[in-house]
């Protein structure tokens, strides 16, 4: 059942189409992967989902809702909430207030009981910050709550920030390159949380991922993007064996040569030296 | 060099050392009983206006100080509040006046500090025009306390002015016309950040000084450059009830009483709002938005609301200061709310720390008591020194302030007493959960935060 549908999303940046009459759906309860190329339009096709742009065409549904004439913020009450690809904590707040900040859509305490501490208002809190702390224990955060969230080590800030995009009792999560810059260990450990965020906590999850050995193992459905445009879509093994995702990583001369070793698994180590050479990606000619 | 380095960082060590030891067990009750006794009875015994007294009385207004930073419990730190802000301080201030004026303008300037701090402090938004409101709240009374108010009105001139009880009802109505104003400004300039911001609400508090100026035509609302005199009083209603008790003060010092309480019971009021607002889901949005207004959008925090409800607060506050400040003074004129003004409250949150409370009243305290105290006694010693009279000492207040804040900024650039998430929160659950202060003892989580600076 579509938890979430996008149909002929477009977004340009002048005459950059970034996001090119892009249609998707996904299901409520599934693991969906968006990949591609750099500059594929990945990050922009969560801003246009999160409401941080609008789209020039196309619609948006969740839950049953159109998304398009509402704010972010509505948005996130709505059920959607994300990550972001250079992590965006609120550095100077510690970590169990940037988990109180996600949770504000949930918080209802008006400025009067506020400033008079209503037992209500108490309450709101005082649950408030239980939950805060089951999250944070979550995540493993829970004995640095007091610290502050630029003080924290990088892999337990991207771990901060599923917490905080937790908080908001979201149906779904976006998470924007949740293992960049993670090592191996790091990486595994980051693959069972998210693991973890549907089998246990039940929520829809999309991410956007580079590390070919986390899509593959870990997304039910993968999408992938080039150039904004949705070239292909279907499970890890369709993806893999499917010669446009080919083409559209290595460049048009590489098609004929990786024809045969498409079915070669460790297509992580290919895409990793892509990605690290993008002169590969700039040879490519024009669409 | 290298010699001087460890040998330096020695002196630290021993200094560190002994801060910690005298911060323990019962050595801060001593030190803090012993210093505010001594400091209390030397100055009581000199109230003469001098420059002793000057250092005196900052020495007095550091007991505050000392007992904020001090590991003591807390109900211990509230004693000495309340007898030193309820007692000690009135008391000197009806010795020498001078300094219970000084102390009431401490008060409202810190009232101001703390209204703009929400702003700048908390939520980010440079807002270079907040004296407007505190002129509003000014403008409000002194207007309808006059006759000043027969002229916009002149079918119900026998209303006007207004009965002096009736500055209680005023205050509160400067507190709704003070937030309305702050949404005022707030709705046009929420999609302005950082210098486009600033610009505006500096025109803004230009507008309104403007407009105070030249609202004498066509109908005198303002009164113009000439400025509105004889501003109504509040009423004494308590002046029966202190002379039973056998106090014998004249009418001046009671009105110099009565304001300074006055401003004491808003200034708790404000420090009361200030600080759960902070630790709220409201202020968490303020900070969030100052820290990533992408990020914060994205947690569900919606931007128009929350900043336009922090323009509100600082602005309320401001104009109910404003009140008091025109019943007070009797006289207020445009330049009173000059750029210059707004510039100097910015400069007390800077100086304290953004977003940080307690940073903020310190800040404003000090640059108060400089301005209105130590940099006049300052230039006046100077002027001993024989300078050519054309460099007129009181020309050299502004300097030293200039020269302060750039040391400041140089060498403290989050202020004197920086924002602290971590103190806050823990504070923050103190007030929740009052039964563990008396379990634990106060700060024992955290030994190093007293006399930290
Ligand atoms: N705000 C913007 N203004 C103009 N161009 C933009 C903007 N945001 C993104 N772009 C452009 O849109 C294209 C898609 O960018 P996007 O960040 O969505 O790529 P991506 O797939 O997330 O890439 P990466 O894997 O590097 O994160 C890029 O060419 C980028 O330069
Ligand atoms: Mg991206």
């Amino acid at each position: 059942m579509a938890l979430l549908q996008a149909k002929n999303v477009t977004k340009q940046f002048g005459g950059l189409l970034a996001v090119n009459d892009v249609t998707l759906t996904i299901d409520r309860g599934s693991i969906v992967s968006v990949i591609g190329p750099n500059g594929a339009g990945k990050t922009t096709f969560f801003n246009v989902l999160t409401g941080i742009y609008k789209p020039d065409k196309g619609s948006i549904t969740f839950n049953g809702q159109s998304l398009l004439n509402l704010r972010s913020d509505q948005i996130t009450a709505c059920g959607i909430t994300r990550t972001f690809q250079n992590i965006r904590l609120f550095n100077n707040m510690t970590v169990l207030e940037n988990v109180l900040v996600g949770m504000h859509s949930r918080l209802h305490a008006p400025m009067w009981n506020i400033i008079f501490r209503t037992p209500t208002m108490r309450q709101e809190e005082r649950q408030a910050r239980q939950k805060a702390r089951e999250l944070l224990h979550f995540v493993g955060l829970d004995d640095k709550r007091d610290d502050l969230a630029k003080n924290l080590p990088y892999g337990d800030q991207r771990r901060l920030e599923i917490a905080r995009a937790l908080a908001s009792e979201p149906k779904m999560v976006l998470l924007d390159e949740p293992t960049a810059g993670m090592n191996p260990h790091e990486t595994a450990s980051a693959t069972r949380l998210i693991q973890r965020l549907r089998d246990d906590m039940g929520v829809t999850v999309v991410l956007i991922e580079h590390d070919m050995k986390v899509v593959m193992s870990i997304s039910e459905r993968i999408s992938v993007l080039d150039y904004g445009i949705k070239i292909a879509e279907g499970t890890p093994d369709d993806i893999r064996a499917n010669p446009r995702v080919i083409e559209a990583y290595l460049g048009k001369g590489a098609t004929q040569e990786s024809e045969a070793t498409h079915q070669d698994p460790e297509i992580t180590t290919q895409e990793a030296e892509v990605h690290t050479t993008p002169e590969v990606r700039r040879q490519k000619p024009a669409l | 060099m290298a010699q001087t380095n460890p040998q330096s960082s020695l002196q630290v060590g021993t200094w560190d050392q002994l801060k910690t030891r005298l911060n323990r067990g019962i050595w801060p009750y001593l030190l803090i009983t012993t210093y505010s006794l001594v400091v209390t009875l030397l100055l009581f015994r000199n109230p003469s206006t001098s420059r002793n007294t000057d250092i005196l009385f900052v020495l007095f207004l550091g007991i505050m100080l000392l007992t904020y930073k001090m590991a003591l419990r807390p109900e211990f730190k509230l004693a000495i509040a309340a007898l030193f802000l309820g007692i000690g301080l009135p008391y000197f201030g009806t010795l020498n006046p001078f300094y219970m004026d000084i102390a009431t303008m401490v008060g409202i300037f810190v009232v101001l500090a703390l209204g703009l701090n929400v702003t700048v402090g908390f939520v980010g938004l440079l807002d270079l025009g907040y004296i407007a409101f505190y002129a509003a709240g000014a403008y409000l009374w002194a207007i309808f306390s006059t006759r000043q108010a027969q002229n916009i009105f002149p079918g119900l001139a026998h209303l006007f002015p207004v009965p002096p009880s009736w500055f209680f009802i005023f205050m509160l109505l400067a507190l709704v016309v003070g937030a309305c104003m702050g949404l005022l400004l707030g709705s046009p300039v929420l999609r302005l950040r950082g210098d486009y911001l600033a610009i505006v609400t500096l025109g803004f508090g230009e507008v309104i000084r403007v407009l105070a100026t030249n609202l004498d035509r066509p109908v005198n609302i303002t009164n113009g450059a000439q400025g509105i005199r004889d501003i109504g009083r509040p009423p004494l209603f308590f002046e029966p009830w202190v002379r039973e008790m056998g106090v014998d003060l004249s009418q001046g010092q009671l009105y110099q009483l009565f304001f300074y309480f006055l401003v004491l019971l808003v200034l708790g009021f404000m420090i009361m709002v200030v600080y759960r607002l902070s630790n709220s889901r409201i202020g968490r949005a303020w900070t969030a938005i100052r820290e990533d207004e992408t990020a914060a959008i994205a947690m569900g925090v919606p931007l128009v609301r929350m900043k336009l409800t922090a323009f509100a607060v600082g602005a309320s506050f401001a104009a109910v200061m404003g009140t008091i400040f025109a019943a007070k003074q009797l006289f207020i004129n445009p330049p009173t709310f000059d750029l210059l003004r707004s510039i100097n409250v910015l400069s007390m949150v800077i100086l304290g720390g953004m977003g940080s409370i307690p940073g903020v009243i310190l800040g404003a305290t000090l640059v108060t008591l400089l301005n209105l105290q130590l940099l006049p006694r300052l230039a006046r010693e100077l002027s001993v020194l024989q300078i050519p009279s054309q460099f007129d000492p009181t020309q050299y207040q502004r300097m030293l302030f200039g020269l302060l804040l750039i040391l400041m900024t140089i060498f403290r650039p989050a202020g004197i007493l920086p924002e602290d998430r971590r103190r806050q929160e823990l504070e923050g659950n103190a007030i929740d959960v009052p039964a563990e202060i008396e379990q634990s003892p106060p700060q024992a989580t955290e030994p190093d935060v007293g006399m930290k600076s």
